[in-house]
């Protein structure tokens, strides 16, 4: 079933004289279930259109559609409504609020839906587990590793088990045994918790472990493979051409 | 949970921002404290014409509150704003983890109420303590008895104190919920990656914009401190702003060039962490251009009011003693109708029921006179302008005068037939009259022309005061005031009295006596006046100043504070690539220091021209003593300012040195 459709966006920065195009009519679609993830070069769009679909940016024009509500349109209550119980966010630099332990920032996306408490323990440790972050769920952000962050991080977006979980450069900030443990745990989130996943990354590794990967360049759509029944290291090496293929930043994009 | 977040986020913030939090403890018990004068005196036995002076400054002590309340409520709100923009990271995870900006806002208003109940407690049980010592201070200054007094806590100076802050904190929590509304969840995301840009600004614009504003500056501090006897109101309204404009392009001016001075000198430059160091500097100083100015300009209203204050209650107290040395005088004047002068005081006495001889162990009678045709405007010649043209001028006969100086314990003077001496104490009269003796000694009276025995007056007075304000008195040989009128009829004297409270009896029959009919002066009176006079000008200039410190100091260790914050990782970084603590720790010392004294020196140099300005406009009260005055505010203004710069030193080192953070 079709969770995520994208009609014709655009989004713009600056005024006349300056314009930068940042995305240009790109359309596309999700499907429930899948792990997508988004390639590109520096400054092709790919930020910019993970800030449109999860409503932190709006659109210059054109629609997306979740489970075919158009949510360019949605304003205040419906908006926070949205946020909170369709869409979890996984950053680049983790967001966690340092005044809180894991724990906390964990119960936190639980109990602005005003999740009962009694529950929200239960809850905790059922992802603490399939993120294997059992251990560093008393300390503080500033007391753990960069990898066990991003791995809090996505706890909390996953515990409201949202329809859609969008994760921008969650590796970029961390070394690759944290990076590969991060993605591993990702996709047992999509293989056995059938959460759909949109990953926004410029690094070819990482985009291995997505199902379906989407190339875009200069805010246009460039490219899409599928996964397939490939194994893991052929994808990667099919990822490898396309990126060859993108030219320019191929550094860049490795 | 919402509860739980604001509590966790005081508890670190408390940890980083301690001084605004103390700033607001001692913005409300100093608010606290001045408030609570009024109840404190009230416990205190005082003289009744003190009271009523006491009354006075109860009144202008809370005019100045509403004042002083706006200071500190603009204080609040910048501090919270500036403390929230640095929370956009904190409130981008709330809106992105569907967090209505209602919730938001209800973290920030129970937030802002822990600090202000946290504060107003702390605030007043500190306020309560300190205004037991300000007691001390107030039955100091106000000489009264002090050996009934008690513990006082003043319920209306903290009613006063509770309604004040908590507006102020209703005000902070409405500009609060308003920065949440106008809040785009993308500028939160996107603010905390963008790299700080300094802009450097023209070189060339601002060498010129920090010329003309010297030169702007230069022109004000002439107008008010050396050409004084030009300065109009509007006038000096006009050199107020300017200099305030200019303050603000030094500043300005400063920002864009302190680097590039800097850089100029490679050698400086490149040694050790001044690179660096100053580069932490500029980009503090760029983004604090008003900030700067503000507290600049704070730093000089309380510089000048604090020396102001001090220097008048002490030369107050100093004068009294010269100038005051009888302890009554009473005048019959001429007013309506001429002075009768077949009557002298003993018969005037007697008529009022004050028996000269039985209350006035020694007295002395003299007369003042005028001519009618002798106006200060013919004395000082048609250039002094025509404002003297009503002052008349005054005379005494020699034997009067020394028969006075015999009882004031003076001098006598020596006249020959045609000499006569000028007696003035009033700084700018004397100059006046000393440039037209200088040229001109002669004066023609009464168709007799005499001739100054000095080419200057003489410093000195007749009647009795509590400053120099004697504008000037001609002693004359008896002789010339042949064809003058009378203009006072005076009586000068001691009391017989033995002991203090004897003393304040005949006082006051003598003032019951005479008030009605004549102008009575007397010691008791002129001292209460002065010592009320004194009091008050030290209190206003303590509160004001004691709130401006505290808001300079509070704004400049905020930013300090939170650039270290954010700079926690490029000393990480330089401990990194093996710079010794020790460096770090100076280069943090002079980043501080100089931030703290940019400010400060401004004021400073503002403050020697405004204490030339205040010196002359206070010149009828006197202002002896000035060097004590300042060394007082300096030791204050150390006191606080650098109190202010201390902590925020000690507070900044351990954030820098805290690596687990990180
Ligand atoms: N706030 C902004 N204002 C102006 N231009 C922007 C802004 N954000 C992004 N851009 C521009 O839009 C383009 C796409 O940026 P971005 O989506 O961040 O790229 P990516 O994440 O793929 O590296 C770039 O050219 C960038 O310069
Ligand atoms: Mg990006």
């Amino acid at each position: 079933m079709e969770l995520l459709k994208v009609d014709q966006i655009e989004k713009y920065y600056g005024n006349k004289s300056s314009l930068t195009k940042a995305i240009d009519r790109l359309s596309f679609s999700v499907k429930e279930g899948e792990f997508v993830a988004i390639m590109g070069a520096s400054g092709s769009g790919k930020t910019t259109l993970l800030n449109c679909i999860s409503t932190i940016d709006s659109v210059t024009a054109g629609h997306i559609y979740l489970e075919n509500e158009d949510i360019t349109k949605l304003k205040g209550k419906g908006l926070n409504r949205f946020r909170r119980e369709k869409l979890g966010f996984i950053f680049q630099d983790f967001n966690l609020l340092d005044t809180l332990t894991a724990y906390e920032n964990i119960a936190l996306a639980l109990s602005i839906q005003k999740v009962p408490a009694a529950k929200i323990d239960a809850e905790i440790k059922t992802v603490a587990a399939q993120l294997g972050i059992e251990d560093v769920l008393s300390k503080y952000p500033y007391q753990m590793s960069g990898g066990q962050k991003q791995r809090v991080a996505s706890a909390r977006a996953i515990i409201t088990k949202p329809k859609l979980i969008l994760a921008d450069e969650p590796t970029g900030a961390l070394d690759s045994k944290s990076s590969k443990m991060l993605l591993e745990r990702l996709g047992y989130l999509n293989r056995e918790c059938k959460a759909t996943i949109m990953m926004v990354t410029h690094d070819s590794f990482s985009a291995s472990y997505a199902g379906r990967i989407i190339f875009i360049k200069d805010g246009q759509l460039f490219h899409e493979i599928n996964r397939g029944t490939d194994s893991r290291k052929e994808f990667f090496d099919k990822i490898i051409d396309v990126v060859t293929l993108l030219g320019g930043d191929a550094n860049d994009a490795l | 949970m919402l509860f739980k977040i604001s509590c966790k986020n005081i508890r670190k913030s408390m940890r980083d921002y301690a001084i605004y939090f103390f700033t607001l403890v001692i913005g409300v018990s100093i608010f606290y404290v001045f408030n609570a004068i009024g109840t404190q005196m009230g416990f205190m036995k005082l003289a009744d014409d003190t009271r009523q002076i006491s009354e006075l400054l109860v009144t202008l002590i809370s005019m100045l509150s509403i004042f002083v309340a706006i200071v500190l409520g603009l204080l609040i709100v910048y501090a919270s704003r500036f403390l929230m923009k640095r929370r956009n990271h904190e409130f981008a995870i709330y809106m992105t983890l569907g967090m209505s900006k209602g919730r938001i806002s209800m973290i920030l208003v129970l937030e802002t109420m822990l600090i202000g109940i946290g504060s107003l407690v702390c605030g007043l049980l500190l306020g309560i303590g300190l205004s037991q010592l300000m007691s001390a201070l107030v039955a100091n200054l106000f000489e009264a008895d002090m050996t009934d007094y008690a513990f006082t806590v003043s319920c209306d100076a903290i009613v006063k104190t509770l309604l004040c802050f908590v507006i102020i904190y209703l005000v902070a929590m409405i500009f609060n919920s308003l920065i949440i509304t106008r809040m785009r969840l993308i500028q939160l995301i996107q603010s905390g990656q963008k790299s700080e840009r300094v802009h450097l600004h023209n070189p060339v614009l601002c060498v010129l914009i920090f010329v003309i504003a010297s030169a702007v500056l230069g022109r004000c501090y002439y107008q008010v401190g050396w050409d004084y006897a030009n300065l109009t109101t509007r006038k000096l309204l006009i050199c107020i702003i300017c200099g305030a404009i200019c303050t603000f392009l030094v500043f300005w001016s400063i920002s864009g060039l302190l680097l590039r001075l800097v850089m100029m000198r490679k050698k400086t430059y490149y040694r050790g962490l001044n690179a660096f160091t100053f580069r932490q500097i500029s980009s503090k100083v760029n983004t604090m251009v008003l900030s700067m100015s503000v507290i600049c300009l704070m730093l000089f209203i309380t510089i000048c009011t604090l020396a102001a204050g001090f220097s008048v209650r002490n030369s107050l107290n100093h004068d009294l003693k010269t100038q005051c040395p009888v302890d009554m005088e009473v005048a019959a004047v001429n007013g309506s109708k001429p002075v009768d002068l077949t009557k002298d005081w003993v018969m005037r006495g007697h008529e009022c029921g004050f028996p000269i001889d039985d209350y006035m162990s020694d007295y002395v009678q003299y007369c003042l006179y005028y001519f009618k045709d002798y106006k200060a405007s013919d004395f000082l010649g048609p250039e002094a302008g025509d404002r003297w043209d009503t002052m008349i001028e005054t005379f005494i006969g020699v034997s009067d005068y020394n028969r006075l100086a015999q009882l004031y314990g003076k001098d006598s003077i020596e006249l020959s037939a045609d000499e006569f001496v000028l007696l003035c104490d009033f700084k700018n009269m004397t100059d006046m009259r000393n440039d037209r003796l200088a040229n001109n000694r002669e004066i023609t009276v009464g168709g007799t022309t005499l001739k100054s025995k000095y080419d200057h007056c003489v410093d000195g007075f007749v009647q009795i005061s509590a400053q120099h304000i004697n504008m000037g008195v001609f002693v004359v040989p008896d002789e010339t005031l042949q064809n003058a009128t009378v203009n006072l009829m005076v009586l000068s004297g001691n009391y017989r009295a033995n002991t203090d409270a004897q003393k304040k009896s005949v006082d006051k029959k003598a003032l019951k006596a005479f008030e009605h009919d004549y102008l009575i002066n007397t010691k008791i009176d002129i001292a209460n006046a002065s010592i009320g006079l004194g009091a008050i000008i030290t209190f206003i200039g303590l509160y004001i100043g004691i709130v401006f410190l505290i808001a300079s100091g509070a704004i400049l260790a905020l930013k300090e504070l939170s650039e270290s914050v954010d700079s926690i990782h490029r000393y990480e970084m330089l401990r990194k690539i093996g710079v010794d603590e020790r460096d770090l720790t100076r280069s943090l010392f002079r980043q501080t220091g100089i931030f703290f004294l940019l400010p400060f020196a401004v004021a400073a140099i503002h403050s020697v021209f405004g204490m030339k300005f205040a010196v002359n406009t206070l010149e009828i009260f006197g202002t002896g003593g000035l060097p004590e005055s300042i060394a007082a505010s300096a030791m204050i203004l150390a006191l606080i300012y650098g109190g202010y710069f201390v902590v925020t030193y000690l507070c900044a080192k351990a954030i820098v040195r805290d690596n687990s953070r990180l």
